[in-house]
């Protein structure tokens, strides 16, 4: 534990407080666009530059940072800690909206069809108010929410985003090798590869989204069904996109000849984003599309 | 430019030694000491800022009717009064002390991602911005409790969004402050800082950390289905869609029971900081200490659905949430234990920090035990949403929390400013505290076995006695928190004289922070410190 013997304690930076600014100015601006203000979506757009613009120079001076050499072991465990448990708060992000799926499918539905394992209020939602309801998944809710929808297929497009992202993570894991081989070729090959099978599912994910909205009936309004499918999705497909951009820097850095085998803390983070992504869309695969 | 806190200290040149000139230093510091100041200082304010809302619930109170506010306002104080008490006061208190002390108890520089902790201050400020300005808006502040229950929540007015992302900036904060405190305690220990040598408010803290990273996230989830319930047509708590409201009291008490945890853990810690020095003897019992927090900050995650047992749960459910929630009284009654023990034999003194603590161990035990009573799925019951569960929390919150934030205030102050604080003021402070802070929720428990429901602006006749009492006691123990502030600026300002680097006898012997000169200068232990005290020397 004496890592810290010099320790590199950082000088005063004043991107974290601007990006908090931008990021307030966001929520603020989004907060007013969903209560019908007109200025609403200019300030959410104005704090969402200024969140990004202060977040990539916070990024830039520790790149800078730690290519002149300023970080030291200790430091780097610091990171590694830091991003391992920034993963795991995504993680039970997730959890609470697997959760809910499964809750709607075990408990709610049951519940408003036959009464389920509760007796008594289960029974009387059921007998006094959808006595027709019969519990079955997917299922709009007994109000049919959203009118008719046919439910999304496991094996079209998702199957391929599936091995998409599979692969995705077999070409990071091979961009790894390369900068620990010092085969620069191979780090920025694996990379660009990495990040465009990781646009790829997304646009695939956008085909998806199209067809449910405009073919299938299928929004985020459609019950239960449409509210656990798109929220899932969508999540997920938020963080891929966020992943895809943290390798995009990883790439550019890469091109720059930026990290070595000992000092690649950036490189390591963003490919344990990347397989936590990974992991999350099995999940998803296993109990949103096949279950 | 950059700063390297290198070994030796002849390396003048790019360290930053001192800090910055003007308003500037307390904007982008990345000091823990500053962060920890500027943590406390936020927190105090909220403390009365919650305090008022308080005080207004309490004069609407004193007499059965409506005498000065209107019920939807009525409703928005004991929402807020919540919210800004949990996460503007309580909260950001004990992540202030983490800053200051984690780092010299464990004998660190700073924390590890100095930065962050900027940001996590400054996402907290924000985020009481956004539910603050909620106050002024068309429709009022959110008037649905603090568990923000739907469906009523989704009636709030144009306040709904600001409450839903001032939640999420909360909950950035508190994630990024909780990483913070797992790095620093995993990474920067000085040598032969081993964990179980680590003092206990330490301790706590890191498993609070861990209960912070695991539920503000399930929390942020619950509201963002609260938002796009509201706004984007989703049914998550709506059972025409195939959804349930009961959904959302699952996700939010998986969230709030741990939450209560993330108050109380650190209160533990502090308390057990401080007994032994004033006992004069080392803390008795401190792997038992340990392997007690452990085991609560486990069952916290199993025990949700007892805040649920008149909602509606299968009788299996009833019975699984009843007992698993009485196991936390044994870890509990451990720690309970080891305190008095710690104090049996020793040559105890009295001064402020001591006697918050005394209070503390003898009233959390009582909100402990009501605690109990509630456990027992029949009785709940009856005392479900009375004012019995307002006694309750009250007395594990504010005897608790609070009465150890302020013997925290009391005990670390002389080493914060290098000033001693005045002590008769400080137990005088002490006594009408503990005095009135009884009689404001001591006759709660009266009312709520009598059936009087919590959040109501008004009330049946027979419940006007002890009302009036609750809320005399109320202004009391208000106004007598300003002693507080007087004391603070006062000792900030010279107290009763200079202090000692030790300032109590033989602290020096429990905990690094005591080694370091008072006031502690602004980097500490760029060195590793060589001796090593233990909490069982």
């Amino acid at each position: 534990m004496s890592t810290h013997g010099a320790y590199y304690i950082p000088h005063k930076a004043v991107w974290p407080v601007l990006a908090t600014a931008g990021l307030m100015l966001m929520l603020a601006g989004f907060a007013n666009h969903l209560n019908g203000s007109a200025i609403g979506s200019g300030m959410m757009l104005t704090g969402f530059v200024a969140f990004l613009v202060m977040l990539g120079l916070w990024f830039a001076l520790q790149s800078t940072e730690s290519e002149s050499g300023m970080y030291n072991h200790g430091v780097g465990i610091s990171y590694r800690m830091g991003m391992m448990w920034f993963i795991f708060s995504e993680v039970m992000f997730f959890a609470v909206f697997f959760g809910a799926l499964w809750y709607a499918r075990n408990i709610s539905i049951p519940h408003l069809g036959e009464g389920g394992m509760l007796s008594g209020p289960g029974r009387s939602t059921h007998d006094v108010l959808w006595p027709a309801f019969q519990a079955v998944w997917p299922t709009n809710g007994p109000g049919n929410v959203g009118g008719e929808f046919e439910p999304m297929g496991a094996f079209g497009l998702p199957f391929i985003n599936t091995l998409l992202l599979l692969s995705s993570g077999v070409t990071c894991t091979w961009a790894h090798h390369g900068l620990l081989a010092k085969n620069r070729d191979q780090l920025i090959k694996g990379l660009l590869a990495t990040v465009g099978l990781g646009f790829l599912f997304v646009a695939f994910q956008a085909t998806e989204y199209y067809e449910a909205y405009h073919e299938m009936g299928l929004t985020l309004g459609s019950g239960i069904y449409g509210s656990t499918f798109f929220m899932l999705t969508g999540f997920h497909g938020f963080h891929v996109c966020v992943g895809a951009i943290i390798l995009s820097v990883v790439l550019f850095r890469s091109w720059k000849g930026h990290f070595t085998p000992e000092n690649h803390f950036a490189f390591e983070a963003a490919a344990w984003y990347w397989h936590f992504v990974d992991v999350v869309w099995l999940g998803l695969f296993i109990f949103v599309y096949i279950m | 430019m950059s700063a390297v806190v290198a070994e030796h200290d002849d390396h003048h040149d790019h360290h930053d030694h001192g800090p910055e000139k003007g308003i500037l230093r307390w904007i982008i510091t990345t000091n823990h000491k500053d962060i920890g100041t500027l943590y406390l200082v936020f927190a105090l304010i909220m403390f009365f800022v919650g305090g008022t809302m308080a005080l207004i619930i309490r004069s609407e109170l004193f007499e059965p009717g409506l005498q000065f506010v209107d019920p939807n306002f009525f409703n928005s104080m004991t929402t807020m009064h919540a919210l800004v008490m949990v996460f503007g006061a309580v909260m950001p208190a004990f992540v202030g002390l983490a800053n200051w002390m984690i780092p010299m108890m464990i004998g660190a520089p700073d924390m590890a991602l100095p930065r962050m902790n900027n940001m996590s201050f400054w996402m907290l400020v924000a985020g009481v911005l956004l539910l603050a300005s909620t106050l002024f808006m068309e429709g009022g502040a959110p008037a649905a409790g603090w568990t923000l229950y739907p469906p009523l929540v989704l009636q709030t007015g144009k306040a709904f969004p600001f409450a839903i992302f001032s939640v999420h900036m909360l909950g950035i904060s508190s994630i990024m402050g909780a990483i913070n405190v797992i790095a620093t305690i995993f990474n920067m220990r000085a040598p032969g800082m081993t964990l179980m040598k680590m003092p206990l408010f330490v301790w706590t803290w890191l498993i609070t950390a861990f209960l912070l990273i695991a539920i503000m996230p399930v929390f942020a989830g619950a509201v963002t289905m609260l938002l796009t319930d509201r706004f984007f047509d989703t049914s998550f708590f709506d059972a025409a869609g195939g959804g349930d409201p009961v959904l959302y009291q699952h996700i939010f008490w998986f969230f709030g029971h741990p939450e209560v945890y993330v108050m109380i853990l650190p209160t533990f810690g502090v308390a057990s900081t401080i007994i032994p020095v004033f006992a004069r003897k080392p803390l008795f019992g401190y792997a038992s200490m340990v392997y007690a927090t452990g085991a609560i900050a486990f069952l916290s995650f199993i025990v949700w659905a007892h805040h649920m047992f008149t909602v509606g749960l299968p009788v299996a459910g009833e019975l699984y949430f009843m007992y698993a929630t009485m196991l936390i009284a044994i870890p509990t009654g451990v720690k309970v234990f080891n305190w008095t023990a710690t104090m049996w034999k020793g040559s105890m003194t009295f001064e402020t920090p001591m006697l918050f603590s005394i209070a503390f161990v003898v009233l959390f035990t009582m909100g402990g035990f009501t605690g109990l009573m509630m456990s027992v799925a029949p009785s709940d019951f009856q005392y479900h949403d009375t004012y019995f569960i307002v006694a309750h929390f009250h007395y594990t919150l504010v005897p608790a929390s609070i009465f150890i934030l302020m013997a925290a205030g009391y005990y670390w102050l002389p080493k914060w400013t290098g000033n001693m604080y005045n002590e008769k003021i400080g137990q005088l402070h002490f006594w009408l505290s503990a005095i009135s802070v009884n009689i404001l929720f001591f006759p709660q428990h009266f009312l709520g076995l009598a059936g009087m429901p919590r959040r109501i602006p008004d009330y049946a006749i027979q419940f006007a006695d002890w009302n009036m009492v609750s809320s005399i006691g109320a202004f009391i123990y208000g106004f007598s928190q300003l002693l507080f502030v007087y004391i603070v600026i006062d000792t900030i300002r010279g107290g009763t004289g200079k202090v000692t680097a030790e300032v109590w006898e033989d602290a020096g012997k429990h905990s690094l922070e005591w080694t370091v000169p008072s006031p502690a200068p602004y980097h500490t232990f760029t060195t590793p410190p060589e001796i090593i005290p233990t909490e069982h020397f």
